[in-house]
């Protein structure tokens, strides 16, 4: 399995959620493109409810605390069931890299 | 004094601060460079830390509020979250508050 395959396996197994998609970024950072260092993901869950983003956040950063060592960047986005169905189903987009090396989110 | 009494020392006596790569006028890292962005259009002053210059913090602010990734955003000593979140806030409206409301409560003392 990549490292796209265990992100999202980690989320759907532990979050039990409505949405999610981890995108692969590598190819938007100055690194081979095969690299698997820079990622994006959606989760959409009805275990965010009644917390707040820092929380959220916190959960997932807790059930990707294995991988998140791995990688060089990690876009994290949280919403409840009502906050997608608000935003009609959209995430923002991500950053460019600028080189730095530790990860970020 | 200890790296992370050091960094409790920043985080409290900043009503505002950002642990980011590079700097606001130069950011080296794309999540610290919106994350200071949305900070900067807030309009309230903020501290800021270079985490690529001082190789103490960097190795040890991930564990001072057990949040693993830069930047990190502290707010009253709060941390607040990393770019997603300063994003997110900033998009409700809400991170011009926060900011307004702590640099208020730092100036009364």
């Amino acid at each position: 399995m990549n490292m796209q395959e265990v992100i999202e396996q980690r989320l759907t197994e532990t979050l039990d959620p409505v949405f999610v998609e981890v995108v692969d970024e590598t190819h938007m950072h100055n690194v081979p493109s095969n690299a698997q260092s820079h990622f994006k993901l959606t989760v959409v869950s009805p275990e965010f409810e009644g917390k707040t983003l820092l929380q959220q956040h916190r959960l997932v950063n807790e059930v990707l605390a294995t991988e998140i060592p791995k990688i060089h960047a990690l876009a994290i986005h949280t919403y409840t069931p009502d906050e997608w169905f608000e935003r009609a189903g959209q995430a923002p987009a991500s950053p460019q890299c600028m080189g730095g090396s530790k990860p970020s989110s | 004094m200890d790296v992370l009494e050091r960094i409790k020392d920043q985080v409290e006596s900043n009503p505002v601060i950002i642990y980011m790569k590079g700097t606001p006028q130069m950011p080296m890292c794309g999540f610290s460079s919106r994350a200071a962005e949305a900070l900067k259009s807030a309009g309230v002053e903020f501290a800021y830390v270079n985490v690529l210059m001082d190789q103490e913090v960097f190795e040890n602010l991930p564990r001072f509020a057990n949040w693993p990734t830069f930047p990190q955003i502290y707010i009253n000593g709060e941390l607040v979250g990393g770019c997603d979140i300063t994003l997110e806030l900033a998009e409700r409206g809400e991170l011009q508050k926060m900011m307004q409301e702590a640099a208020a409560s730092k100036a009364e003392g």
